[in-house]
């Protein structure tokens, strides 16, 4: 199969997000999802759920805009969230609402709690640095549940084990597009390198707030954030909780040691005591 | 029409997944608690002489130690590949670690209660002893450490109310641990009477007592610690709220008066075991185990609690950013 990813004047037209993006095993993937192109099609919802076979999560009226899937769960890996706003920007006078669209991911965070709390190793860290949990060694603990801090991952009810998105980790093997980007007809989804992604995000933003569009931001591209940023980040319109996204989420473990000293100190008082209330009055 | 989108969260929706967690682990967290506070005093009762007291220990121990077994492969998602936890030792896992505390504690206690039941059954005593007293005092070492993880187990996800209480978590656990083992003390010399001139009886009631002001105490300062983390909610202003609404409140109050007074009672039966303060004894002994186990199933709920509602994810984070001085 040949890779078509220039154009006929010899342009490199992944940096447009075009075509097929090349990457090797020893390159860090992810996607760059810019909510700022979105137009709430969910092709990459329907796409996910084709191709990694998701079972149905329920046929639900939420009343919420034009999103009846909800949130992220076992059964939903890509989310595409609406969220309608009065505004009184000309531009949108006659509706005056501003629509926010966005489709939300697992994070495929560089410090994953869920990886990082399994005790199993179901979940583990491949050769692309994305989090995939094992299906036949998950043994439904449910701890990675209660550490992530975006609420992603969950237990499929029935099944027992817990599933997420795996950043189409097949897919990738097979040296292609994930699903969901492969689908999505605006390029809103962006997959490839992260270095590269990164600095596409960078070009973008500067162009938007070049626009006056102040309140553009990016979420999860910063390596310093509390997770080390995430292998999937976005470019929001306004700030994160608008999304249902945690404004500055962080890694439960990184106050391991503080937690493991504070219990080392406890069961030392524990056994103190013991000692001294049961040994303390030996008498004959 | 459709309702605007707070600027809290995404239609009020929560940011974070409830625990999976069903009521047999908070159970749990109390009968773990059990077993390693009964090991302590059976270990002691050992060293001390006392065999009738440290077997019966032992079988308690044992007992609590099965249930928590049950509990804990009861909650899984798949129960069938428990043993998958011992395929990896993870120390970033709070769950792993424990798992082989778990392990060498009941691999331990199980072997002291094994060597004493072949004693009975002709197993000449120069070689069941050692072992039952080995094992017995080995376990009784691990058993702190049961005690404590589960508070790191606890502490270590992305649950405001128990990960905000890293650092108190562990003495009411603590705490909670050892007033369970002292009044489980009481009850067995309850049912198998001491020699009342033996000091040793004082001291399961003394640890009760010790133990139950520990666990309060600790309850207290994380109380505290949590009314600190703000969440800029007039509704619910911060993290401690988790525990003032709905069953939390009414859990971690009846945990507190069980405990207050359980302790009271103990210590007001005195320090001999008589005859005549026997049963008040084992009373207090009954309202101690009962507040430990109350206080296990408050802070499991609270926690619940604290992921349902997005103030407790959001608030603290949005304040974290934007600190309220440099709000417009
Ligand atoms: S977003 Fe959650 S599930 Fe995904 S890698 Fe990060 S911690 Fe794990
Ligand atoms: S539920 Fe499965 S993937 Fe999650 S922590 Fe437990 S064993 Fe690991």
């Amino acid at each position: 199969m040949t890779i078509i990813d220039r154009g006929s004047d010899g342009t490199d037209l992944t940096l447009q997000g075009i075509g097929t993006p090349r990457y090797d095993r020893e390159q860090r993937v992810g996607f760059f999802t810019d909510t700022s192109i979105c137009i709430g099609c969910k092709a990459c919802e329907v796409a996910c759920k084709e191709w990694n076979d998701v079972p149905a999560d329920g046929l639900n009226f939420l009343a919420r805009s034009y999103d009846n899937t909800g949130h992220l769960s076992a059964d939903t890996w890509r989310h595409v969230a609406f969220v309608e706003q009065p505004t009184t920007d000309p531009e949108s006078a006659r509706s005056g609402v501003r629509w926010l669209m966005s489709s939300d991911v697992c994070k495929h965070c560089t410090s994953a709690a869920c990886l990082e709390v399994c005790p199993t190793g179901a979940l583990f860290r491949t050769e692309f640095e994305t989090v995939v949990v094992q299906q036949d060694i998950c043994n439904g603990c449910g701890y990675c549940v209660s550490a992530c801090p975006f609420g992603v991952i969950d237990q499929r009810k029935g099944d027992g084990r817990v599933w997420k998105c795996t950043l189409c980790y097949d897919r990738l093997r097979g040296g292609q597009t994930p699903a969901c980007a492969q689908a999505c007809p605006t390029q809103s989804i962006q997959f490839g390198p992260l270095e590269q992604l990164r600095e596409r995000a960078a070009a973008r933003i500067e162009a938007l707030h070049d626009q006056g569009v102040d309140d553009a931001q990016l979420y999860g591209d910063d390596p310093g954030d509390g997770v080390g940023g995430f292998g999937a980040f976005f470019l929001l319109l306004d700030k994160p909780e608008v999304y249902g996204l945690p404004p500055d989420p962080v890694s439960t473990t990184r106050d391991l040691r503080t937690m493991f000293n504070a219990a080392t100190a406890a069961a030392f008082g524990l056994l103190g005591i013991a000692a001294a209330t049961l040994l303390g009055q030996r008498r004959g | 029409m459709v309702p605007d989108a707070t600027p809290m969260s995404y239609y009020g929706q929560p940011i974070l997944k409830p625990p999976t967690w069903k009521w047999p682990i908070a159970a749990y967290l109390f009968t773990g608690g059990l077993a390693a506070g009964t090991s302590l005093v059976g270990a002691a009762a050992r060293l001390h002489g006392d065999r009738r007291l440290a077997g019966a220990a032992s079988a308690a121990t044992m007992s609590a130690i099965g249930v928590s077994a049950g509990f804990l492969i009861e909650d899984l998602g798949r129960r069938s590949r428990f043993h998958h936890m011992l395929r990896v030792v993870k120390i970033t896992s709070p769950m792993s670690v424990g798992t082989w505390i778990f392990s060498i504690f009941s691999s331990l206690a199980g072997a002291s209660a094994v060597a004493e039941i072949g004693e009975k059954v002709g197993v000449p005593a120069r070689v069941a002893r050692p072992v039952t007293a080995v094992g017995q005092v080995g376990s009784a070492l691990v058993g702190p450490a049961l005690a404590t993880y589960t508070a790191v187990l606890l502490a270590d996800t992305a649950v405001p109310a128990w990960h905000e209480a890293r650092r108190d978590l562990p003495w009411v656990f603590a705490g909670s641990a050892t007033a369970s083992g002292g009044a489980m003390g009481i009850l067995l010399s309850t049912l198998a009477p001491l020699d009342p001139s033996d000091g040793f009886a004082s001291g399961p009631r003394r640890m009760a007592v010790v133990g139950a002001a520990l666990e309060v105490g600790a309850d207290e300062a994380m109380h505290r610690r949590l009314r600190a983390v703000a969440t800029g909610d007039t509704d619910k202003p911060d993290i401690g709220a988790a525990y003032t609404s709905g069953s939390p409140r009414v859990l971690a109050g009846a945990a507190r008066a069980a405990s207050v007074t359980g302790a009271a009672t103990v210590a007001l039966a005195g320090r001999r075991d008589r005859p005549r303060t026997r049963l008040l004894a084992a009373a207090g002994a009954l309202l101690v185990l009962a507040g430990a186990a109350l206080e296990r199933f408050a802070i499991f709920h609270a926690g619940k609690a604290s992921t349902t509602d997005p103030v407790y994810t959001v608030g603290p984070q949005r304040l974290r950013l934007v600190p309220p001085a440099r709000r417009p």
